[in-house]
């Protein structure tokens, strides 16, 4: 079916699903991007809790390797990591592998994506879960310590269940930066929400329906965050009396 | 440290001999010792930064010592030359007998009353669950708080936190009490109900270390009385000799003070 020019079609239409409609391209675009978001921000938080626990209790130079690693990442722009990591990643992944004896690979788009917003995530999260450590009170640590139990089942048990209501708000950040760094790996040409909406828009040069409607959607993310991420937060605070009063 | 008639042949419980302890340049602990056999109650009694918390902090290791040795029960904790224990598990082991009792409760606050007392026996202890509540339920019956087991704690006052906390550390059934200054955060009027489940606890013969400021509760519980100057024992003695005819001006000055 050969399509009228955009012009005479109606938003409605424009994003539909039907033949001449974008709305599925929209919809990849936004699901890429929140798969990304949520696989981004799993892997950083293991690093951010695992650097978070090597910071305060590591060895001196497992310290001095998480310090360097969070101090480069949060100084430079995160549009130059992505772009530096993107050609680097896969560059040097490849000499390894070419260094071993095996062929080069080409990495998926997504795969980089995701490790390169992970990377910039988990510098963020190691200082949020690190400074929501050091808010636990230390007598509460003190008592299981003082009871016999191991340093990891102390963390599991009575460290991470604590410091959990410190670190939300912190963390509720960091997801919704998530949803819309998503949209900085646009310039490496992978197909998330704010691509989908460009190649959209510059197509059919209906950029106000288009930018529009990517706006909703970014919206429904964060606001459906906010409200999971405060259920979490009045969980976590279970036992606790409001300082309110 | 004198022993009288029987207690002699009753077993160690804690023997600390030679302890120092420095933190940085200023040293806190200049060589005390301490034996407290099964069924003991010593009191350690001093002015403030006389070292007494820290002395019994270095029992569990809480503080690592710089020098000396601590024996739990006859066993004892191995150390590096510089104090810091060099065998985990054998002093994971040996905290789990010995109850510590803060001057702050320390009550994990995320838990039930029920869950902070079953927490190590059933996690740590491997106790069955079930077992571990029935105990649990006893012992908060016994301090007077058998229909707070649902109560978080921050729901509660200091004195039901602290009995809470005893409670806490009698689920783990150690060989000693340790209680550091458990009284001293509480408001006046809830002092007396936490001394009376010391007391109770001191007359079912347990064995138990206490740095108090309760010098009246001291006198009446304790079997043995401890008191220390600037890191140093400066007297010690059964309570009717280190209350009633004190040696040392320090002493008598400190018994005047503190009233």
């Amino acid at each position: 079916m050969v399509c009228p020019p955009p012009a005479e079609l109606s938003s409605l239409t424009l994003l539909g699903f039907g033949d001449c409609g974008w709305g599925a391209t929209l919809l990849w675009g936004f699901g890429n991007s929140l798969m990304i978001a949520l696989g981004a921000y799993a892997i950083g938080f293991c690093i951010g809790v695992s650097g978070a626990f090597g910071k305060l209790y590591g060895g001196p130079v497992a310290k001095d390797l998480l310090a360097v690693y969070t101090t480069i990442v949060r100084a430079v722009p995160e549009l130059v990591l992505i772009l530096i990591l993107y050609y680097a990643v896969p560059a040097l992944i490849n000499q390894v592998l070419l260094g071993l004896g095996y062929e080069r690979i080409n990495l998926p788009q997504f795969i980089t994506g995701v490790v390169v917003l992970a990377v910039v995530q988990g510098a963020y999260q190691i200082e949020v879960l690190r400074g929501s450590i050091l808010a636990v009170p230390q007598g509460q640590i003190e008592a299981a310590r003082a009871m016999g139990m191991s340093p990891v089942m102390l963390a599991r048990r009575i460290t991470l269940p604590l410091m959990t209501s410190n670190a939300i708000p912190g963390l509720g950040n960091l997801w919704l930066n998530a949803t819309k760094d998503t949209a900085l790996l646009a310039v490496i040409g992978f197909t998330e929400l704010t691509k989908a909406t460009f190649q959209a828009s510059a197509t059919t040069k209906a950029f106000f329906t288009f930018y529009g409607a990517a706006m909703a959607l970014y919206m429904a993310v964060s606001l459906v965050s906010i409200l999971l991420f405060g259920r979490l937060e009045k969980v976590s605070r279970r036992g606790q009396r409001d300082s309110r009063g | 440290m004198p022993i009288q008639g029987t207690t002699a042949e009753k077993p160690t419980a804690i023997r600390v001999a030679g302890l120092h302890k420095s933190f940085g340049t200023h040293e806190v602990l200049k060589g005390v010792s301490l034996t407290a056999r099964e069924g003991d109650v010593v009191a350690i009694i001093g002015g403030s930064g006389s070292g007494k918390s820290t002395m019994l902090r270095c029992i569990n290791f809480l503080e690592t010592p710089s020098a000396g040795t601590i024996e739990i029960g006859s066993e004892a904790v191995s150390m590096r030359p510089d104090g810091s224990p060099s065998d985990r598990r054998q002093l994971e082991r040996l905290r789990q007998s010995l109850g510590m009792v803060f001057q702050n409760f320390n009550l994990w606050t995320h838990k039930t009353v029920l869950e902070n007392l079953i927490e190590v026996p059933v996690h740590v202890l491997k106790l069955p669950r079930a077992e571990a509540e029935a105990r649990a339920h006893k012992l908060l019956a016994r301090v007077g708080l058998a229909e707070k087991a649902g109560a978080y704690p921050a729901y509660m006052s200091g004195g039901q936190q602290q009995r809470a906390a005893i409670a806490r550390a009698l689920c783990m059934e150690p060989r000693a009490m340790l209680f550091d200054e458990p009284t001293s955060a509480l408001d006046p009027e809830l002092v007396g109900e936490v001394l009376q489940v010391i007391k109770g606890l001191a007359d079912e013969g347990r064995t138990m270390v206490l740095v108090t400021h309760e010098m009246k509760f001291a006198r009446e519980v304790a079997s043995h009385v401890i008191y220390l100057h600037n890191g140093l024992i400066e007297e010690e003695g059964p309570p009717a000799e280190v209350f009633g005819a004190p040696r040392s001006e320090r002493l008598k000055q400190f018994l005047k003070t503190v009233g």
